[in-house]
């Protein structure tokens, strides 16, 4: 008998690395292609309608108003990874961007400690789901869906009108109106994502979206785990709310309401799995930045506002069936 | 085990167990059970299905605390508070029910918790499959592609990927629970060299298998299980006497005769043209009341027969003849109505085939939910009724049809799937390693009710990781080798060696 007595007589045929790549990133390289053809659309509609191709402005202002949802988006993925949900994230960047508008203000010091005090009201706020979500085994949907709706009370109590202002010196450091140097803050943001995967943290992570009970087996602290992915996701709902308020130089105690769904979009046409255990930062961020696409086509498609959300629904069913369908085909041809 | 005596085993063993007790819910699964394997030996658990084999080991394992009773590593009492503590002990655990990351890689499942990392820290995850390749090569297994994802490898190289990941951390207490389940005998004997290593270099091996053989080439000691407690610890028993303090019964002889097949039985499954790798082709028709067994090393393409004929997914290009009629299985409902009706048992219970959450009733008839309604409203009367004797008929340990499946034992899930379709009264049976993490008492039901099932005239086409069943249990044996059908046997050439000789033909060569 061979040494090996494991080893199959014919030749073990192994599938080319490539195809273990594709395979295994078909959602994020499907997220990514999805991006490309909305962005050529777009160009395209804008260049009929213009006569020109769309430039510094419309890039600047695209990625500007896309920065909030990509950051709630990465955030919402951390949790999704976990097989967990986030409603709370409208409620949490109701608060910090409430928290924003009414608190920054004076000298450079003081507005980097403001900050830094609501990035960690946005972590108390996820500690908050963590606890419960992990400490109290409750279902992540019903916790997330009560302590939204705490977190939204909370900001109206903070900031009851719109207002508030944000010093413009703030707002071009976050968000330039001229150039679209808000990417750099998503590049850091990306580089994160790299460093987490690359962590004990982020195998834990993935480990128990793939399978609670064999990652507790494995020695993974599952309730620990839970608790710093909301923490973490709430943190990063809040740099979406300062983003937010530097946008607009201002506040609103229910500006945030709408990012619930629209992360949890992104998230999904980012190619992350609800059911856990698969997806990336970087799929988010496509998808938060598809998202913006299409309001933008359905802006040059000169369609009501009223029934964008009839569209993005529409566009989100597509993209879902689509991504069904690619990920049984890659399976099949193996 | 007398007290005097279990406590001077205990005071020299590796590891021991004190009089633990364990119960979940109402069911007592260990009752002061004692316990002790010392460095360098290989301690095998034996007992019936539900004899709380698993429920020790999770004890041992740091998986479970236990509710009264205390583990000992070396004499001393230690609390584990998980696996891993249990690991920081040097203790290493093969679960029954595999712990493999279905959406990882083979490389980050095999080196989870000791990834190669930078100077500052980071994971390296370029070096990960590299670094998989290199250490499953000094085990000996070059199969397995590190960067396939767990889900896409056969439940055989599941199984050794998650012993590789163990055995890689030289744990000085080595905890294996039916981790030869759904191995064939040449990744038994791997295992076993494996094992054999380890121990002479002083480590203590806990091992539970349902396969006597197995038990009596490893073990250097037999500790017997009956009902959560201890009922013997042996140097050397026999099988007769072992299983009679199993099961507290006498079961006679192994394997039950044979039903003839009749010589005008009719074919009443065909198959041409089925590519199990995309390249040869193979076929073979199956008579009513033949049991025809698929034979062969791992890895030959008998899942993907088994599955394809299923429809789970279809086999390309293969044509299929149900009862002499030409059908087209695209998916498992077609196999399901197909002419006879087409059922199959598979190996992975947990992945394939049960739904653990729910109770043992709504396992048993989810395929007959169809006849068991009027005007879509479940006959309750009638549901409860045909569970009840399938429980009884399959000797299902469960505390009531109400249980859920993923509360039993390993063994007692694998009958409510075989109890599944006995219900469903399918004529075609694909029985994919069914006696799979079976007790010998029940794996002597299960034999009996196939002869049965045989008789009647059902056409079973059967596969098992255990040799000896192909060769004892069927009509005939096809094994595949490369996808191609290399030798039919048939008595009286059908014998366990033949089947090995003819799977391993060209593996020598090549
Ligand atoms: N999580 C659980 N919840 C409820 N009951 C359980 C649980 N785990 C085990 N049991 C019960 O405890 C008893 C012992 O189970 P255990 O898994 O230890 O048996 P085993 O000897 O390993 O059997 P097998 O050979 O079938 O694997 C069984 O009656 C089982 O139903
Ligand atoms: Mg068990």
């Amino acid at each position: 008998m061979p040494a090996d007595p494991t080893s199959r007589p014919a030749a073990h045929r192994r599938r080319p690395r490539a195809a273990h790549i594709l395979g295994q990133n078909s959602g994020l390289i499907l997220a990514a292609a999805i991006l490309l053809l909305s962005i050529i659309v777009f160009a395209g509609m804008f260049a009929v309608q213009q006569g020109r191709l769309p430039g510094d402005f419309e890039i600047t202002s695209t990625v500007n108003n896309t920065m909030p949802l990509a950051l709630a988006a990465i955030g919402q993925t951390i949790v999704v990874l976990t097989r967990g949900i986030d409603l709370s994230v409208g409620g949490v960047i109701d608060l910090t961007n409430a928290l924003a508008a009414i608190f920054l203000a004076g000298s450079i010091l003081h507005m980097i400690v403001v900050s830094l005090l609501i990035v960690l009201a946005g972590a108390a706020a996820g500690l908050i789901n963590g606890l419960l979500v992990g400490l109290g085994r409750l279902q992540p949907i019903v916790v997330t869906l009560a302590t939204l709706s705490i977190f939204q009370g909370l900001a109206i109590r903070v900031l009851p009108q719109p207002g508030g202002a944000v010093p413009a010196g703030y707002t071009s450091f976050l968000v330039n109106t001229n150039r679209p140097t808000a990417l750099v803050f998503l590049a850091l943001a990306a580089l994160g994502w790299m460093g987490l995967r690359r962590s004990r943290l982020g195998v834990n992570l993935f480990a128990i979206g793939n399978d609670p009970q064999a990652a507790i087996a494995l020695g993974v602290k599952a309730v620990r785990t839970r608790i710093v992915a909301y923490t973490i996701a709430g943190a990063l709902y809040a740099v979406a709310g300062i983003f937010l308020a530097a946008n607009a130089t201002a506040g609103d105690a229910t500006t945030g309401d709408g990012y619930t769904l629209t992360s949890i979009v992104a998230v999904v046409l980012g190619g992350v799995s609800l059911f856990g255990g698969r997806g990336s930062a970087v799929g988010a961020i496509c998808g938060a930045f598809i998202t913006t696409m299409i309001v933008n086509i359905l802006f040059f498609a000169h369609i009501d506002p009223l029934y964008q959300s009839f569209y993005e629904g529409l566009f989100l069913v597509i993209a879902v069936v689509f991504g069904g369908l690619i990920g049984r085909l890659v399976r099949s041809g193996r | 085990m007398s007290a005097a005596a279990a406590a001077a085993a205990e005071s020299v063993a590796a590891v021991a167990a004190r009089e633990v007790s364990k119960a979940f819910g109402g069911v007592q699964a260990l009752r002061s059970a004692p316990f002790a394997a010392a460095a360098g030996e290989v301690h095998a658990l034996v007992g019936e299905n539900g004899a709380g084999k698993s429920t020790l080991i999770k004890l041992l394992g740091g998986r479970l605390p236990p509710d009264s009773g205390a583990i000992l590593l070396g004499g001393t009492p230690v609390r584990l508070s998980g696996t891993a503590d249990a690991a920081r002990h040097g203790i290493g655990t093969v679960f029954q029910e595999l712990t493999l990351l279905p959406w990882m890689t083979v490389a980050e499942n095999l080196l989870i918790g000791r990834e190669p990392r930078r100077a500052l820290g980071p994971i390296r995850r370029g070096a990960m499959a590299p670094r998989a390749e290199a250490v499953l090569a000094g085990l000996g297994i070059t199969h397995i592609d590190p960067r396939a994802l767990a889900s896409e490898i056969s439940l055989a190289e599941r199984q050794i990927v998650e012993i590789a990941r163990v055995i890689i951390r030289r744990p000085h207490i080595l905890l294996l629970d039916e981790p030869t389940s759904s191995l064939v005998e040449r990744e038994v004997a791997w295992l076993f060299a494996r094992i054999r290593d380890l121990s002479a270099a002083g480590t203590a091996v806990v091992f539970t298998s349902h396969r006597w053989n197995e038990i009596t080439s490893i073990a250097d000691r037999i500790t017997i299980f009956r009902n959560g407690a201890e009922v013997g610890t042996f140097d050397a028993i026999d099988e007769d006497e072992a299983i009679t303090l199993m099961t507290g019964r006498r079961v006679e002889a192994l394997y039950p005769p044979l039903p003839p097949v009749p010589a005008d039985a009719p074919a009443v499954l065909e198959v041409a043209n089925a590519s199990l790798d995309g390249g040869s082709e193979l076929g073979f028709s199956l008579a009513a009341g033949e049991i025809l067994g698929i034979g062969g090393l791992a890895g030959q393409g008998h899942r993907e027969l088994f599955l394809g004929l299923f429809g789970a997914p279809p086999l390309p290009r293969a044509r299929v003849t149900v009862g002499g009629a030409r059908t087209t299985i695209a998916r498992p409902a077609d196999a399901i109505h197909a002419g006879l009706g087409i059922a199959l048992v598979p190996e992975d219970r947990k992945g394939e085939g049960l739904l653990l959450p729910l109770s043992v009733r709504d396992n048993l008839t989810l395929p007959i939910l169809g006849r068991l309604s009027r005007l879509g409203v479940i006959r309750g009367a009638a549901e409860r009724r045909m569970s009840r004797e399938i429980i009884a008929r399959l000797g299902i340990r469960t505390p009531g049809p109400a249980q859920p499946v993923g509360a039993l034992s390993g063994g007692n899930q694998q009958k409510v799937l075989l109890g599944r379709w006995l219900l469903a009264d399918s004529r075609i049976l694909l029985f994919y390693d069914v006696t799979r993490g079976v007790d010998v008492a029940t794996k002597h039901e299960i034999y009996e009710l196939m002869m049965r099932l045989a008789g009647e005239g059902r056409a079973i086409l059967f596969y098992s990781s255990d040799t000896e069943e192909l060769a004892h249990l069927c009509h005939r044996v096809l094994v595949l080798r490369g996808g191609r059908i290399a030798t039919e046997l048939r008595p009286p050439d059908l014998a366990a060696e033949a089947i090995v000789a003819a799977a391993m033909r060209d593996a020598d060569a090549g």
